[in-house]
């Protein structure tokens, strides 16, 4: 969709873990197993690697003094993705779902419909559920953006992921992390929701397959309504 | 989606130069649930986005001498759960329970809704507002089922695609305008606000190229109650196919002024003024319910698909009564 300055053809991927590790540091990745596109195809070798990270920094001390108007060209910014701080260089057109999937390689957050209906986006931008579409990367500076990789990082499963497994909550697969992420906020703010609840905040997530029955059941379960609920 | 710049003003003053620059070839950005649908489509193409997210007056709700003052940053959420909201204005609160999705809720603000484009499919796919070929309305000839029955003689046959101008009328609210000059401030009442457009150029409001809605005022006299009826298709988020909001001052069970206000049924909101009055001096019963309702929408024009729309609308109205005289009557033998 982009012309991207840093556009992933202009430089094609060489070589190396010292490298890519490099690139990880650069960027403050540690989360996941600190391996992503973008570092990768920075890191083509330790003394890029190197620059870019004193480039990241010097971006990020600007950064502290906020400009009023951001030029229609990529700039540098930063953003805390799942607890970690991403540096990475975007226009401001480019949407926060753009940004997780095109520069972060964050590919939990779907892109399906586009048009602010479908809910396969969500992700939760400090404690609120929203379309990662209709956001822009750089509205999210400053904020803490949680993905449905940060709901499965290391050992610690939330327990709406384990519900969504226990109730078979998906079929194809392509609208559960935008359910499961909305899930966690609604439940988040509604934590003793009944099902009719449940049915009205989640009705911005749709899912073809149609798997809504066990959807609804792994929500009511993590409201504490067991199978009776 | 066009390349453009990203302001974030601090104050309302640089929000209206911001806006006003490029030739206001610029956008408010506040929620964006439905900028990224125009922009994605490129039916507009704005040199700048101007997010008032950052603007601490509008982020607030609050208490002004005659009622509540709502900054044009506060998301649905918060006006839900807001205490000053608490207990009153149930006309709003019933099309905020109505938008069944809890990331429209945490993102949509009240003037985004009112400065909402059309939902009308010819308008979304580039053929601009009125859909003329030829001098000629593709709506007319072609697919109508969810567009106009009331006002659409002229040139525009959309449905306004607001959902909270018709609670926002009968609660008889008002809308700070800020611009184009960074110190210039309007006062309007929100059925001035809309204009069914003539050309395609003109728009769905009067907002000028530099101007943005700081600020929604609702009065609360303490007395006025509201209602709301949507008549909505599906459980998930969807938009209403018609939908009625009501208000009234209710005495010993008679009516003594109302406001009825019809949504998605004409290209602005639809106040129907004559079924309004004939409510007054009535007590609220089924039987004054639906012969008010026949009134509201006896001037209908359907075009060829939406005949049905009418009895949609008319429903509409009917229960959004019912559920006003529900309110009245558990206030203690007023009813």
């Amino acid at each position: 969709m982009l012309e991207r300055e840093d556009s992933p053809t202009a430089s094609p991927p060489r070589e190396g873990p010292a490298a890519v590790s490099a690139g990880a540091a650069a960027s403050g990745d540690t989360s996941r197993s600190g391996f992503n596109r973008r570092d990768f195809l920075r890191g083509s070798g330790a003394a890029i690697a190197a620059t870019a990270a004193a480039t990241a920094a010097e971006d990020a001390v600007a950064e502290d003094k906020p400009a009023t108007v951001v030029p229609a060209k990529a700039v540098e910014i930063k953003l805390n993705i799942n607890g970690a701080d991403h540096a990475l260089k975007v226009e401001p057109r480019v949407t926060l779902l753009d940004a997780l999937r095109n520069d972060l390689s964050l590919t939990g957050a779907k892109h399906v419909c586009d048009t602010t209906n479908c809910g396969a986006c969500t992700v939760i931008v400090d404690g609120k559920p929203v379309f990662a579409c209709a956001r822009l990367a750089v509205e999210c500076q400053g904020k803490k953006v949680t993905t449905v990789e940060g709901l499965t990082a290391g050992q610690n499963v939330d327990q709406v992921v384990a519900a969504f497994v226990k109730h078979d909550a998906s079929q194809c697969g392509f609208c559960t992390p935008g359910f499961v992420v909305a899930v966690k906020a609604f439940l988040e703010a509604n934590p003793k929701a009944n099902l009719e609840q449940i049915l009205k905040g989640l009705g911005g997530n749709l899912c073809r397959c149609g798997t809504y029955v066990g959807v609804q059941a792994a929500a009511l379960e993590c409201a504490g309504h067991g199978k009776e609920g | 989606m066009n390349h453009f710049e990203y302001a974030r003003p601090s104050t309302e003053g640089e929000a209206a130069t911001l806006l006003a620059e490029h030739d206001g070839n610029t956008a408010v950005l506040a929620g964006g649930t439905d900028l990224f649908n125009l922009l994605n489509r490129d039916l507009v193409a704005p040199a700048r986005l101007v997010d008032l997210k950052s603007i601490p007056s509008l982020g607030e709700v609050t208490e002004t001498l005659d009622g509540v003052r709502i900054g044009a940053a506060v998301t649905l959420d918060t006006l839900a759960r807001h205490p000053l909201l608490a207990g009153r204005f149930a006309a709003l609160h019933a099309v905020i329970d109505g938008i069944h999705s809890i990331q429209v809720q945490s993102m949509g603000t009240l003037a985004g809704d009112l400065c909402l484009a059309p939902n009308c499919w010819y308008y979304r796919s580039g053929y601009g507002l009125l859909a003329m070929r030829d001098g000629e309305s593709l709506v007319e000839t072609g697919r109508n089922e969810h567009h106009a029955i009331l006002g659409n003689r002229g040139p525009a046959k959309f449905v306004s695609a607001s959902r909270f101008a018709p609670a926002l009328i009968a609660l008889g609210a008002r809308l700070r305008i800020v611009g184009p000059s960074a110190d210039e401030v309007t006062l309007l009442p929100v059925e001035a606000f809309f204009v069914s457009p003539k050309t395609d150029r003109q728009g769905t409001t009067v907002l000028r190229p530099g101007q943005f809605i700081s600020h929604v005022e609702i009065p609360a006299d303490g007395e006025t109650r509201s209602a709301t009826y949507e008549v909505l298709q599906t459980e998930g988020l969807d938009w209403p196919m018609a939908t009625a909001s009501v208000s009234a001052v209710v005495s010993s069970g008679v009516v003594r002024s109302a406001r009825i206000v019809m949504g998605h049924v004409a290209p602005t909101p639809w106040i129907a003024h004559s079924a309004a009055q004939a409510l007054v001096g009535q007590r609220l019963t089924e039987e004054s319910a639906a012969s008010v309702a026949d009134l509201a929408v006896a001037p209908a024009t359907p075009l060829s698909e939406n005949e049905y729309k009418v009895q949609i609308a008319r429903t509409a109205v009917k229960r959004a009564l019912l559920r006003l005289a529900e309110q009245t009557s558990t206030e203690g033998g007023v009813a």
